[in-house]
């Protein structure tokens, strides 16, 4: 190296901030500052791309998410749903058991849903129907959780492979039974809403609100107080350990999934003889797959999931309306949805590093 | 001065809140082997892998042959002739040694690999390694992998070697053949750097000797001036005492007998070969041998977690006197027969502990599932995290910071405390000091000999010979799965013991 090359330092680095982490206002501040970045940058990105003003966007986002009641009962009922199918794969996760197969065991407790409803429907009373159809979709959701899991355990294959194709199969369960049973060969399931699941009031949706709300709360005491919830996080964390001092691994991973395939069960129930009174291959709409995030984006925290999943279903729901308003293309909407999403995942970092700008040492003189 | 090779001046690197070095200063000259010592989490890996540009400092200067530079990757490090040989080696298993050392250099020149592999011999030859340039890593043992990487280094064309604690997995005769070829090295003006933290090595190779506390350069010495007392109290701050009790077995009766005990692992290969032993109360029984000699998995057997082909693991119960075979019992099975075995896995983390759990939580491991109930009761647990934190002294923010956050020995401590508090009769312990900084090891030598004396057999799988022969009544050695030697810790020697860890026990038959 020459005598006289000015010598380069870095101008900075990235540190981890190690232990201590960061206090909690600092880590609010950062998430903040995050979403509002994310609506600064997407607010550029929509002038751009659509030359309307980004203001009024936000605005239409906001009207569609909470300008009527009926909106607002749609969103409290997405929000269930999506935050029913989110516990119901939190337990396999935080078991590090990747389940993607939520999305065919939500499918496949509707469909038992709906058989029951179909052929039993009018054989019973209403309440003894409601037992079979609660019977039929949890035990439905177990099954198709149950067979990758017993997989798993018995011969390591791998549960993400297996649970993935498990929902081509229920899908195709689905189509093949709107082709045998609906009569008029149309392919849609008329709904039957006498037998659905009781009303209260006038609220349609509040049902389902309830009893998500109230799966939340046990969830969470499941995971965090009873001792097979104990199980599922140290079987998560280290298998070695959990051998170590006597749990039956293959046990516990096939009891964990079907607590979740039941859970799915619970959401095809929901969503069919609370919601729809009828099924269709996309009844669960991607759900399955969108939970995975909210449980990640969540840490695996019932309660924490509330936020995650109204924040996905908020961002869906006011995309769309975004682009009825404006009458721009839904993919610039869904550009959007990607930068707020994208930013908040991405503060993480802010969170677990610190950069450092290198102090300069004053050269003598 | 003229011959200084390397100084870093004012180092300063901080992990979040913590100052892992503080304004550090230190320098290395040309031809000098120069030690740096420090208890554990005292910066010195920190401090020389920002050498190596492992890590980038948040302050402060180094300069190579006088002139301040910038490291920033190892890339940099290897520019201005610095190597560094780390701990864990990183060498490609189904590689031969001469492609490890060729991977990752472009010289500019075509990829010949006889060129290389003549180069790397005339390196062996001029420091006087002993290594096979085509023997494949897979086949080698951990001192010839140790020598590839030190070779590597060499190859390419490094003036400052920095050794971190290279002796750890090393035998005594292992041990003296690197210091010899270190000491040609030094002949040769190259610089050396071996970081460490046992005092006779420093005292017998190095010339100057750094000491590191808590970050901070406390200052250095040259070797010849010093002993083993200054140096302990540079380390410590204070003056201290460290001497293991050791009392004479009292009412020993026999407490766990292997007779035979073979395993063979997947391909065939026995791990274990006829091993036989008994291990008595109120005694501590040794267990050395180089590292994978099959220390695990012994213990691992009498834990009832490894499968055994032959042979047979009898227990007799204190109380009743009641002989049991735990052979083939799983763990849980081992439990309710009131067979109290206390096992520290040598992994820590990976099997005694969950990292992400908070201490309260690793208290549960070994309780939980007692009472019907189901749901968790946390306040024995919590009753028995805080006892451990207080009786042992162990650091840490609280009783429900996750054990992953706390050091090395803390993480021991609790880990040594639950299994203690499990009152057992027989104690199993595999390395429970690695990485440990020198009281907390002391701490844990205390507890080992406490429960010795309260008539608990105790079994102990050691790396450090001199321990091994300060702490234990008898000391028996392993190798490839096979026991060659049982020796009494009070009269052994430790170059007796030395050649038994390498000793191949086929001649004999």
């Amino acid at each position: 190296m020459a005598e006289n090359k000015k010598i380069k330092t870095p101008l900075f680095h990235i540190v981890n901030r190690g232990k201590d982490g960061v206090a909690w206002y600092y880590s609010l501040l950062i998430r903040a500052a995050a979403i509002v970045t994310a609506l600064i940058v997407s607010g550029v990105m929509i002038m751009l791309l659509s030359g309307k003003n980004p203001i009024a966007v936000y605005t239409s986002m906001f009207n569609g998410v909470f300008g009527t009641p009926r909106r607002i009962w749609n969103l409290l009922q997405n929000v269930a749903i999506l935050l029913c199918i989110s516990l119901a794969v939190t337990p396999a996760f935080k078991m590090k058991f990747w389940n993607c197969g939520a999305e065919g065991q939500v499918l496949v407790g509707g469909l038992a849903t709906v058989g029951v409803m179909m052929f039993l429907g009018d054989k019973m009373p209403l309440p003894l129907l409601i037992i079979v159809m609660i019977i039929a979709s949890v035990v439905a959701g177990m099954i198709w959780a149950l067979i990758p899991a017993v997989f798993k355990a018995l011969w390591n294959t791998n549960e993400t492979l297996f649970t993935l194709m498990m929902n081509y199969v229920a899908i195709q369960l689905v189509a093949y039974f709107l082709k045998v049973f609906v009569k008029d060969g149309s392919g849609v399931l008329t709904p039957m809403p006498q037998y659905g699941l009781p009303i209260i009031g006038k609220y349609q949706f509040l049902l389902n609100i309830i009893i998500v709300a109230l799966l939340t709360f046990v969830a969470y005491i499941y995971l965090k107080y009873s001792k097979q919830g104990y199980e599922i996080s140290v079987v998560g964390e280290s298998e070695n350990t959990a051998k170590y001092i006597g749990i039956g691994v293959k046990k516990v991973i096939i009891r964990t999934l079907m607590v979740s395939g039941a859970i799915c069960g619970i959401a095809g129930l929901l969503l069919v003889g609370g919601t729809n009174h009828t099924i269709s291959t996309t009844t669960v709409d991607g759900r399955g797959f969108t939970a995975i995030m909210v449980s990640w984006l969540a840490k695996f925290n019932p309660f924490y999931m509330v936020l995650t999943s109204f924040l996905i279903v908020f961002l869906d729901r006011g995309a769309s309306q975004v682009s009825t308003d404006f009458r721009i293309p839904q993919t610039i909407s869904d550009i959007v949805t990607g930068i707020i999403l994208l930013f908040i995942i991405g503060c993480e970092f802010f969170l677990r590093y610190k950069i450092v700008f290198t102090k300069r040492v004053k050269e003598e003189g | 001065m003229e011959n200084i090779k390397l100084e870093c001046r004012n180092i300063t690197k901080t992990f979040g809140k913590v100052y892992a070095n503080r304004n550090c200063n230190l320098d290395v000259r040309k031809g000098e082997i120069l030690a740096i010592l420090g208890e554990n989490g005292s910066g010195k890996t920190t401090l020389m892998n920002m050498v190596a540009g492992i890590y980038f400092p948040d302050e402060g200067q180094i300069f190579v042959d006088g002139k301040e530079v910038v490291i920033k990757s190892p890339k940099d490090a290897f520019e201005h002739k610095i190597g560094m040989i780390h701990q864990h080696f990183k060498l490609v298993n189904v590689f031969s040694a001469t492609e490890n050392i060729a991977l990752g250099v472009d010289d500019g020149k075509r990829y010949n690999l006889s060129r290389i592999s003549k180069k790397v011999i005339e390196i062996t030859q001029r420091y006087g390694f002993i290594i096979d340039p085509d023997k494949k890593v897979h086949d080698m043992s951990v001192s010839e992998k140790q020598t590839v990487e030190i070779i590597k280094v060499l190859y390419r064309g490094a003036d400052i070697l920095i050794l971190d604690e290279p002796t750890a997995v090393l035998t005594p005769q292992e041990t003296e053949k690197l210091f010899n070829v270190l000491r040609r090295m030094r002949e040769d003006g190259k610089s050396i750097i071996i970081i460490t933290h046992k005092m006779h090595e420093v005292l017998s190779i190095s010339d100057r000797v750094a000491v590191l506390r808590r970050g901070e350069h406390i200052g250095t010495v040259n070797t010849a001036e010093a002993n083993e007392s200054l140096l302990t109290e540079m380390m410590m701050g204070e003056k201290v005492s460290l001497n293991i009790n050791r009392s004479e077995p009292k009412d020993s009766v026999d407490r766990l007998m292997l007779c035979g005990v073979t395993s063979v692992n997947e391909e065939g290969r026995k791990i274990l070969d006829n091993i036989s032993f008994t291990a008595k109360s109120g005694e501590i029984l040794g267990i050395a041998g180089i590292a994978g000699s099959g220390q695990r998995e012994l213990l691992e057997a009498i834990a009832g977690l490894h499968h055994l082909s032959e042979g047979t693991i009898t227990y007799i119960d204190p109380k009743t006197e009641k002989e049991e075979n735990l052979r083939d019992k799983s763990p849980i099975q081992i439990r309710d027969l009131g067979v109290r075995l206390s096992f520290v896995p040598e992994d820590r983390l990976g099997m005694g502990l969950v990292g992400n759990m908070d201490i309260i939580d690793n208290m549960m491991l070994r309780s939980y599932s007692k009472g019907k109930s189901a749901f968790l009761q946390r306040k024995e647990p919590k009753d028995l995290a805080e006892r451990i934190i207080n009786d042992l002294h162990v650091s840490t923010p609280g009783a429900t910071t996750p054990v992953r956050q706390l050091s090395g020995g803390n993480v021991q401590k609790v880990l040594v405390g639950r299994e203690i508090a499990a009152a057992p009769s027989v104690l199993m312990a595999a390395y429970p000091v690695r990485g440990l900084d020198v009281n907390a090891s002391y701490t844990i030598y205390n507890l080992l000999n406490e429960q010795k004396e309260r008539g608990v057999a105790v079994i102990f799988v050691g790396e450090d010979l001199d321990v091994l022969m300060e702490l234990c009544d008898r000391i028996m050695v392993i190798n490839s799965g096979r026991v060659t030697g049982m020796v009494d810790g009070r009269t052994a020697k430790k170059d007796h013991i030395g050649l038994l860890m390498t000793k191949s026990v086929e001649g004999e038959e």
